[in-house]
Order: structure tokens, then C-alpha cells, then sequence
């Protein structure tokens, strides 16, 4: 089982990524990865840029405690979860989230929880620049919503199909 | 204790954070907002509406009734938007 989550300015590569979790390894049949990517349009309205400020400590030791739940709900053999701080522009890659398990089923559930959980819990505030200037997005109801699924008491680990 | 902003809570205060010596009595993360919030006009800005504001101990998310006793670092922000 190995994890890797990292916090960077710099982009990375969504394959390289998943390469460097299954290289080598024949127990693995399935490979889950999320890419967020930087919209031009924000509320309907076109941006220029978008600007993450994290919280440094808090961030890396947040995201580490939701891997560690991912891990203990679902039989996974990988996670890698890398998020981005600093200026993006449309187009640039945001945050990776890939999971690796034997089975689909643990693969999917366990990206889509840790997701739902960077968006709600994971101490990072985006800002966008527009022409008139720049404004904090506000929070989701639906992120909330999306996240608040998970805290049913979670189905223990089944043999995947 | 050092208290830490991040993103309007920051902007509003200008300033990232802090060293903060509260009173005896002031014993919850609410009742540290409403301290700070008696300061000033920026601080009263920032913590106008304080249910909003979400706060961590040590790294760790909190509600606003945790004690703040023995805190190292304590910070406040909006709700996040990460992801």
C-alpha cells in the first residue's frame, strides 16, 4: 500500500502519475483518477486566473488523514492525491486524486469520498481574477452535500465483482 | 498562542498572523472570536459574522465551543473551496 500526496506550484502529469503506482505490479485491475482542471468561467462569468492559497501543515496533515480513512473503508493498494497552490490560469491541471485496487468498485468509492472531502475539508481558498478585479468563490451547498454522504456508517470492505 | 488567517479572513485583518496573549476567560474558540472582534474595526469586520468562520487547532478542524487551552496555533478561514 503506498500513498503519496503532495502539495505543489508546479503541474503535473496525470499518467506519469498512474505509471509510478502500477509499474511493475500484476495486482492491480483497476486504476481510478479524478483531474480538476481550471475553468474559464466562473458563475457564468469568464476569469482570467485563479489564484489557491493554502494553509501549509494543515493541508498535507487534513488530506493524510482522509487517505488513511479511504484506506481503512476500502481494500485499495494506492493512492496518490497531489493539489496545486499558487496562480493557475483556464486550462492548467488543479488536483489529482488516483486509486488503485484489485476491483472497480473500491477504486471508484474511494476517489469519489476523497474528493467530496478536499472540496469540504482540505484547507484551500480559491480566488478569482476577473476584469473587475478579484473575489473568493464562495463555498457549495452541494459540496457539503456531496461530502455529508460519507458519514453514513460506511459498507465494510465486500468482495468486489 | 499564534493565530494564523487565511484568504478574506487574512485580507480583512491584513495580516497572515499573529502572537495573542487572550485574557483569563476566555475560554472557546467563539469566545476568542468575540474577544478579537471587540479590537478593533478590522478585526470587527473580519469577525462580523462569526458563524461563517471556521477555525483549526494544531492542524485540526474544531467547533466553535473547543476550549482553546494549550493551543499552539490556532486558525481562522472561510468555509474551504478547495478540490
Amino acid at each position: 500500500m503506498t500513498t503519496i500526496i503532495r502539495l505543489q506550484r508546479e503541474a503535473f502529469d496525470a499518467g506519469a502519475e498512474v505509471e509510478r503506482m502500477t509499474r511493475g505490479r500484476t495486482d492491480i485491475g483497476a486504476v481510478v483518477t479524478f483531474t480538476g482542471l481550471c475553468r474559464a468561467d466562473e458563475n457564468g462569468k469568464p476569469i482570467a486566473a485563479l489564484t489557491l492559497e493554502h494553509y501549509p501543515g494543515m493541508a498535507e496533515a487534513e488530506i493524510g488523514r482522509h487517505v488513511e480513512e479511504a484506506c481503512a473503508r476500502w481494500p485499495l493498494l494506492g493512492v496518490t492525491v497531489i493539489h496545486r497552490h499558487g496562480r493557475l490560469t483556464p486550462g492548467d491541471v488543479i488536483v489529482l486524486v488516483a486509486t488503485v485496487s484489485s476491483h472497480r468498485e473500491a477504486a471508484f468509492a474511494a476517489a469519489s469520498f476523497l474528493m467530496d472531502y478536499l472540496k469540504t475539508r482540505a484547507p484551500f481558498w480559491k480566488q478569482v481574477e476577473t476584469v473587475a478585479g478579484t473575489s473568493w468563490i464562495e463555498a457549495k451547498a452541494s459540496d457539503d452535500v456531496a461530502a455529508e454522504r460519507w458519514s453514513a456508517p460506511p459498507p465494510r470492505h465486500e468482495a468486489a465483482k | 498562542m499564534r493565530l494564523l488567517y487565511f484568504a478574506w479572513v487574512r485580507e480583512r485583518l491584513g495580516k497572515a498572523e499573529e502572537q495573542v496573549e487572550p485574557p483569563a476567560g476566555i475560554g472557546t474558540v467563539r469566545e476568542l472570536m468575540a474577544w478579537l472582534a471587540k479590537r478593533d474595526e478590522q478585526y470587527a469586520h473580519a469577525f462580523e459574522n462569526a458563524n461563517v468562520i471556521r477555525a483549526a487547532i494544531d492542524h485540526r478542524h474544531v467547533r466553535p465551543d473547543a476550549p482553546i487551552a494549550g493551543a499552539g496555533e490556532i486558525a481562522f478561514f472561510p468555509p474551504m473551496t478547495g478540490g
